[in-house]
């Protein structure tokens, strides 16, 4: 029932938007992890292209700063022929006093084929969507605290690289998971694609409230939560988020949850880390462990550009 | 309605086979499209001795028609394990109809390098082209209205149907 009502799918199920990995069934999630497979070896061809996209255009609007996420949709996009044209809304129209959505109608006007949407805002990209015609297409590069589709997808990517099989994994989510967009859609993909042991680990400061209601087990003690684990998934402390007292200091976050390597001992010895970027070095992780040979943090960064292809192509032949 | 039974995959390919045998060297390059050509691929190298192993080529990314069909297909990875650049090439389909796959598939190549030659061989051809696309080495000329595809079995015998699709 909730298939047809699901604004991201269109009539025949398929995706037509990218919002949140939040009840998307787990066979669309395998088609974007599987046609991403396929991305990852045309980069390393002589001609690091395919003509997939061409002659469609396609906005980059953040309403809020990234680099990285940015730049990794513009690559995509570029990869698959397509046109790019870069907005940061912060520093033009809406200065001036223009609603997000007279914004993107006007892009629409100017026959605007796909919006890539990053904003502050929960929803933003939901009501983008809800108002641009048929033929346009919506990503969500993240939006506030609710979701970023894009990275758990990466991730989801990353770890069936190293570890194949989700149905035997323990994993484990570390940080600041209230304020953590990148932990929802983590949270959302991993139970989707059937990981058996999920547990989040953080203060309680950190942790939403009910988030045992995800089907996730709560740690607050990083010893006991990360015993066995096959993956941690670091997150970023999100400092510009956070108004009013949830820590009493960097220093003291980083002394019980920090990754240094005696914490990562306890995990499995093959257990890989992921981290979304970019990295607060010595508040959640040591240097030794994002340099390490357990690291996959820059591979998540290649894999980051395969799986923006996969959706974009997706979306459009949608 | 008679219906005219369609000719043995595995005859077809013998045939194919001694056509090309006198026409390549070790150093030959054959990429199989995805999925039928690869099949056949894997066993015309086998069968020519050829050095070079063989190379896959999922032609999804260049198909033209993209824009009404999408990506609904599962999409393998290409792979070819040797380099294009100046190498004499035989591109493998199993059935030849419009030519719009090979002309998918010659693209994709040029991203790879510049081959020195590119000739086709199919194990059926159908006829009903839309481009200028001729293959150089044909198992046998067919003459059906429905779609036709290969299948191979758990033995790996290969056998031609019509495609329910």
């Amino acid at each position: 029932m909730f298939l047809t009502t699901n604004p991201q799918l269109n009539k025949n199920g398929e995706l037509h938007h990218l919002l949140s990995i939040e009840g998307l069934p787990g066979e669309i999630l395998r088609q974007i992890l599987d046609t991403a497979e396929s991305f990852v070896g045309v980069t390393q061809r002589e001609v690091k292209k395919v003509p997939l996209l061409r002659g469609k255009a396609i906005f980059n609007l953040f309403f809020e700063p990234s680099t990285r996420t940015r730049t990794t949709f513009e690559i995509a996009a570029k990869r698959l022929s397509a046109d790019v044209i870069n907005l940061a809304i912060n520093v033009s129209s809406q200065t001036k006093g223009e609603s997000v959505l007279d914004t993107v109608a006007n892009l629409a006007a100017m026959q605007a084929d796909m919006f890539i949407v990053r904003h502050s805002q929960s929803g933003a990209p939901h009501l983008i969507a809800r108002h641009v015609s048929e033929d346009i297409h919506v990503v969500n590069a993240g939006d506030g605290r609710h979701a970023h589709p894009t990275q758990g997808l990466l991730d989801m990517f990353t770890i069936r690289h190293y570890k194949q099989d989700f149905t035997k994994l323990k994993v484990a989510i570390v940080g600041d998971i209230l304020h953590s967009r990148v932990a929802r859609s983590q949270i959302h993909a991993l139970t989707t694609l059937g990981v058996p042991e999920l547990r989040v680990i953080g203060p309680k400061t950190l942790l939403p409230m009910n988030v045992d209601n995800l089907g996730v087990h709560v740690y607050h003690d990083m010893a006991k939560g990360l015993k066995d684990v096959d993956v941690v998934m670091m997150l970023r402390l999100q400092n510009e988020r956070m108004q009013g007292s949830f820590l009493p200091s960097p220093q003291e976050f980083f002394k019980f949850y920090g990754l240094t390597a005696e914490k990562l001992a306890l995990a499995k010895p093959d257990a890989i880390v992921l981290h979304p970027g970019p990295m607060n070095r010595g508040v959640e992780i040591d240097s030794t462990v994002a340099d390490g040979s357990q690291s996959v943090i820059l591979p998540q960064v290649t894999f980051g550009i395969a799986i923006r292809m996969a959706v974009m192509s997706i979306l459009a032949g949608n | 309605m008679s219906v005219k039974p369609l000719p043995d995959a595995e005859q077809l390919l013998t045939a194919l086979i001694a056509q090309m045998r006198p026409q390549v060297t070790p150093e030959t390059g054959l990429i199989g499209i995805v999925t039928g050509g690869a099949w056949l691929a894997e066993r015309l190298h086998a069968a020519l001795k050829l050095e070079v192993p063989f190379g896959t080529l999922d032609v999804s990314f260049y198909r033209d028609d993209f824009q009404h069909k999408g990506l609904k297909r599962k999409v393998a990875p290409s792979d070819i394990p040797f380099e294009v650049e100046g190498r004499d090439l035989i591109l493998v389909d199993d059935v030849l109809y419009t030519g719009r796959t090979i002309r998918a598939a010659m693209n994709e190549l040029f991203d790879y390098g510049r081959p020195a030659r590119i000739r086709l061989a199919s194990l059926v051809d159908r006829g009903g082209r839309e481009l200028p696309i001729a293959a150089q080495f044909v198992g046998a000329t067919i003459d059906v209205k429905q779609s036709v595809e290969l299948k191979r079995d758990a033995q790996g015998r290969l056998s031609l149907a019509l495609s329910t699709d």
